[in-house]
């Protein structure tokens, strides 16, 4: 079966003042239908590049990304606007990601009215229903954004990424500014939306406790590469790269008994500018020899789970 | 936080801001008044403004000439209300031009950034190396004086500083997330800044355009002082204070009263300026 | 007592606005003992900021107004102290640490001089000895002395924080109030930032209030707990107590709301509904709208503190006093 969505050895390079910024540096993944792919990482690790470049919102330097099958690297701009109804994201900042000057149903319905061949009433019957399956009352539909709390603004969001019935949806941190309880409903939410509509999920975070709920496999990145990849139970049990075994432990568990011993790792992130060609996380890597100055390659430890480091069988 | 279940009109909520600022009322009540007479100045009016009668040549105020008689005889009153037709629609109209072309460049420089964006602010840097009430008086005096060409001089010379304004604001809206989202749902880049930009980024413009109507009426009573603009005699603040030079000293009262009708007017729209600033934020909202 | 280094009781806050009364506190008691870390738990806008600005006395002037209580740091009511009296005090024997080390910054000015600065504002000591001791602080936060004379977009926002938390301790503060310290930072470098807090504590042996909304943190950090729900202490007792035996609905809630990685649940169990509006709080109490267990009583009367273990205090007629 052809994966749903299929990345070759992307890569996206910005020009900086020091040189070339490598967000992206040849990330491979596919994609099942109805399938999740947890990304995460830290800030500046390149995971929100790689969701938008995806969804060409910034053009990929290179690589190839395909779609059903399709590529889809270098689209006309029909076939783009054909992408994007199948093809949507939801953003971190439920605040910036709304217009502050259109209603909620102004916002719902926008995606609705730029695709268009729908009357008006038919669209306003719609977007209810939408508001709906998000879980927002009828009663908000004339309100302003700014009225609204946090947890009703991303179901906005949510509701504006569906309105086109897309098959896939990139999530960039869609639950990291909400209080707990409130990240809850909308984490139960996206999984209700998943199971009832088929959909798949990029689902971009530097929250791993959120990510093990959600996905199915899980990509852990640094400095704009794939440090490891596995299906995320495997992942968690048998964390294999030194830094996934450092970001694991380093998540605060609200757990008094058993306290985890914490991998503390010195220094702060290098730089993505100009990387040398060794492993980028020698810096900072407790068990960094002399092989790592080599560059590292995704290898498969067990079947399904892949792991970008040299070293990794030792430290097992 | 409650619910209102209706839209209301955006109007309406400018208006309950607007309410609370004492100032900004008074000043809109004034400037509303002043359109109304600048409207209706021929019903107002006592006298038509050109009639003139020697006798009464520098009469002071009396029942029938409430301000007095300037020293043609003519009603200092009716020259005054018939004048604001021609100051405040050299102020609006000016703004008009200035504001319209200002959002235009400025948005499509800001939006686009690059080259486009270079470009539009290099012309604007050359064009604001000519000093603006210099650039309107050279071309009130190559078009000819006239109301009209005054107003095009005005409105052409006050462009940089709203292009400038709603670059800046165009910029920082420019990196909003909601930008990207409207991108990703497929729409047009003019959709994008006619639907996204602009309406978000004119908040600080309003304050200036309120601004620059007052600022107008001053430049054109000043173009109009210095005979490039309005001709008598048709009356216009500026010029009214113009022909009241000759007698300042033996009359100071008749270029008093059409000073005071310019300052009330330019300080009218700055307070209102300055309060619909604070209305128009809805993020400044309780 | 004389081992309370400070003790909140009965503290009211409320912000007037133009046409609103935002209740932010409401009736809060609690007491940190000498060396003790206590973590204040609790989401958006339930009032864990006002409490800090309350005991530092720099609640927003002129809209937050105070409405009773009395908070004693060493038998001495604060909230009664001049501003003179109160200088003495802020920065000096009790410091605070914000959420955002980029606006704690000046960042025209030398990381080390805004050190310097702190020291030689609250001791009389000459500007030499002020910048050694400068330098000896950011050592002690783990940033080598040569940067002392960097400006602060120099720093990385895990430094920036540490630079922070060198300028809240450089006057050997007895009580340090913290307010979201990592919640800007990346998790390996909280993880760094939440040691060296801990080992600095232990060596000077600082009191600490942490404020956070991460549970995680305060099982980790904290000897005591009290969450907060719509300005008010909904339960507190010590770390084991809240963590074997939440009592309180909404601090069960809490933890039903959180993702686990040890869990193998599919599904969260979220509190439902949101946060009560703070100017419209619910009659009775103030979670009974959200509550899974909630009586008709509830929406009428308002709870009273109910003692449930010694130290452990909920605030739910449901709860049983003197139950473990």
């Amino acid at each position: 079966m052809t994966p749903l969505l299929e990345v070759r050895d992307l890569k996206k390079y910005f020009q900086n003042k020091g040189g070339m910024l490598h967000a992206v540096d040849g990330v491979n993944f596919k994609l099942e239908a109805g399938q999740t792919l947890g990304v995460v990482g830290e800030s500046g690790c390149g995971k929100t590049t790689l969701g938008r470049t995806v969804l060409h919102l910034t053009e990929p330097t290179s690589g190839q990304i395909l779609f059903e099958g399709k590529d889809i690297t270098n689209p006309s701009k029909q076939e783009l606007r054909r992408l994007r109804e199948q093809m949507q994201i939801i953003f971190q900042d439920p605040f910036s990601s709304l217009n502050p000057r259109m209603t909620v149903s102004e916002a719902i319905m926008e995606p609705l009215l730029l695709r268009g061949g729908m009357k008006k009433a038919e669209m306003l019957d719609e977007t209810r229903k939408l508001m709906e399956t998000v879980g927002l009352a009828e009663r908000f539909e004339n309100t302003y954004p700014h009225e609204l709390d946090g947890g009703r603004r991303q179901r906005i969001g949510i509701a504006r990424a569906l309105s086109l019935k897309p098959k896939f949806i990139v999530c960039d941190e869609p639950v990291s500014a909400l209080d707990v309880s409130i990240q809850a409903q909308i984490i139960n939410l996206m999984l209700d939306l998943q199971e009832e509509m088929g959909l798949s999920y990029i689902f971009v975070t530097h929250d791993l406790s959120v990510v093990k709920y959600i996905s199915n496999v899980i990509m852990v990145m640094y400095l704009g590469q794939v440090v490891e990849m596995a299906p995320a139970d495997d992942l968690f049990s048998n964390t294999s790269h030194p830094y996934s075994k450092a970001l694991l432990s380093s998540i605060p568990v609200p757990d008094i008994h058993n306290k985890k011993e914490r991998i503390l790792l010195h220094g702060e992130i290098t730089s993505p500018v100009n990387p040398k060609p060794g492993c980028r996380f020698l810096a900072r890597c407790p068990y960094a020899a002399e092989e790592c100055n080599r560059p590292q390659t995704l290898e498969e430890c067990s079947p399904g789970h892949f792991v970008a480091c040299c070293k990794y069988t030792e430290i097992k | 936080m409650k619910i209102k279940s209706r839209k209301k009109s955006r109007l309406h909520e400018i208006w309950q801001q607007l309410k609370k600022n004492r100032l900004a009322v008074v000043a809109l009540f004034i400037i509303i008044l002043l359109i109304l007479v600048a409207l209706f100045a021929s019903f107002i009016a006592p006298y038509p403004y050109s009639q003139q009668n020697a006798k009464l040549s520098n009469a002071p105020p009396s029942a029938e000439h409430l301000l007095g008689n300037d020293k043609l005889g003519r009603d200092i009153l009716s020259r005054l209300i018939y004048g604001s037709q021609q100051s405040l629609s050299m102020g609006v109209i000016a703004v008009a031009i200035a504001a319209t072309l200002g959002i235009l460049l400025g948005a499509v420089a800001g939006y686009f950034g690059g080259w486009v964006d270079s470009l539009c602010m290099r012309l604007l840097d050359i064009y604001q190396a000519i000093p603006m009430f210099l650039l309107s008086v050279a071309l009130a005096a190559i078009m000819g004086p006239s109301l009209r060409n005054a107003i095009i001089a005005l409105g052409i010379g006050t462009v940089p500083g709203f292009a400038r304004i709603m670059r800046a604001s165009v910029l920082t809206v420019r990196e909003k997330e909601y930008i990207e989202a409207a991108r990703a749902i497929n729409a047009g880049n003019g959709r994008i800044i006619v639907k996204h930009i602009i309406p978000n980024a004119i908040g600080p413009l309003i304050v200036q355009i309120t601004m620059g109507i007052g600022g107008c009426v001053l430049a054109g009573s000043a173009l109009s002082f210095i005979g490039l603009g309005v001709q008598p005699p048709i009356p216009e603040w500026g010029a009214l204070i113009s022909d009241a030079r000759s007698v300042m000293r033996q009359y100071p009262t008749q270029a008093l009263y059409p000073g005071i009708c310019v300052m009330v007017s330019v300080l009218a729209c700055n307070l209102l300026g300055d309060g619909l600033r604070d209305a128009l934020d809805p993020r400044l909202k309780n | 007592m004389a081992d309370n280094l400070l003790e909140i009781r009965n503290l009211a806050v409320e912000y007037h606005t133009d046409d609103a009364q935002i209740y932010a506190v409401n009736n809060i008691n609690l007491t940190v003992r000498q060396g003790e870390t206590i973590g204040i738990v609790g989401e958006t806008g339930a009032g864990k900021t006002t409490i800090a600005k309350s005991i530092m006395r720099i609640l927003p002037n002129p809209q937050a107004k105070l409405i009773s209580g009395e908070i004693f740091y060493r038998d001495e009511n604060i909230l009664k102290l001049s501003e003179k009296e109160m200088r003495r005090i802020r920065g000096n024997k009790i410091a605070m640490i914000f959420q955002d080390p980029m606006t704690a910054l000046n960042p025209i000015e030398k990381v080390g001089f805004q050190i310097a600065e702190t020291i030689k504002l609250h001791n009389k000591i000459s500007s030499v000895e002020a910048e050694k001791r400068a330098c000896d602080m950011l050592e002690m936060v783990g940033i080598p002395m040569e940067r002392f004379s960097e400006y602060p977009h120099q720093f990385s926002g895990g430094m920036k924080q540490r630079v922070v938390i060198a300028m809240a301790l450089a006057c050997n503060p007895e009580l340090l109030l913290a307010d979201e310290p990592t919640t800007a930072l990346d998790v390996t470098i909280q993880a760094q930032v939440l040691d060296m807090m801990r080992s600095l504590k232990e060596k000077l042996n600082t009191s600490v209030v942490l404020i956070t909304h991460d549970l995680g943190i305060v099982a980790d950090f904290c000897d005591t707990v009290a969450v907060t729900y719509a300005g008010e202490i909904v339960e507190r007792g010590t770390v084991e107590q809240l963590f074997d035996n939440p009592s309180h609905p909404y601090t069960l809630g809490l933890f039903g709301s959180l993702p686990r990685l040890d869990s193998t649940e599919r599904r969260l169990k979220p509190v439902r509904g949101l946060m009560p509006d703070p100017t419209n709080l619910p009659s009775g109490c103030r979670f009974h709208d959200r509550c899974p267990d909630a009586t008709d009583k509830c929406a009428e009367v308002a709870p009273e503190d109910v003692e449930v273990a010694p130290g452990h205090i909920v605030k739910c007629i449901n709860a049983v006093g003197g139950a473990v």
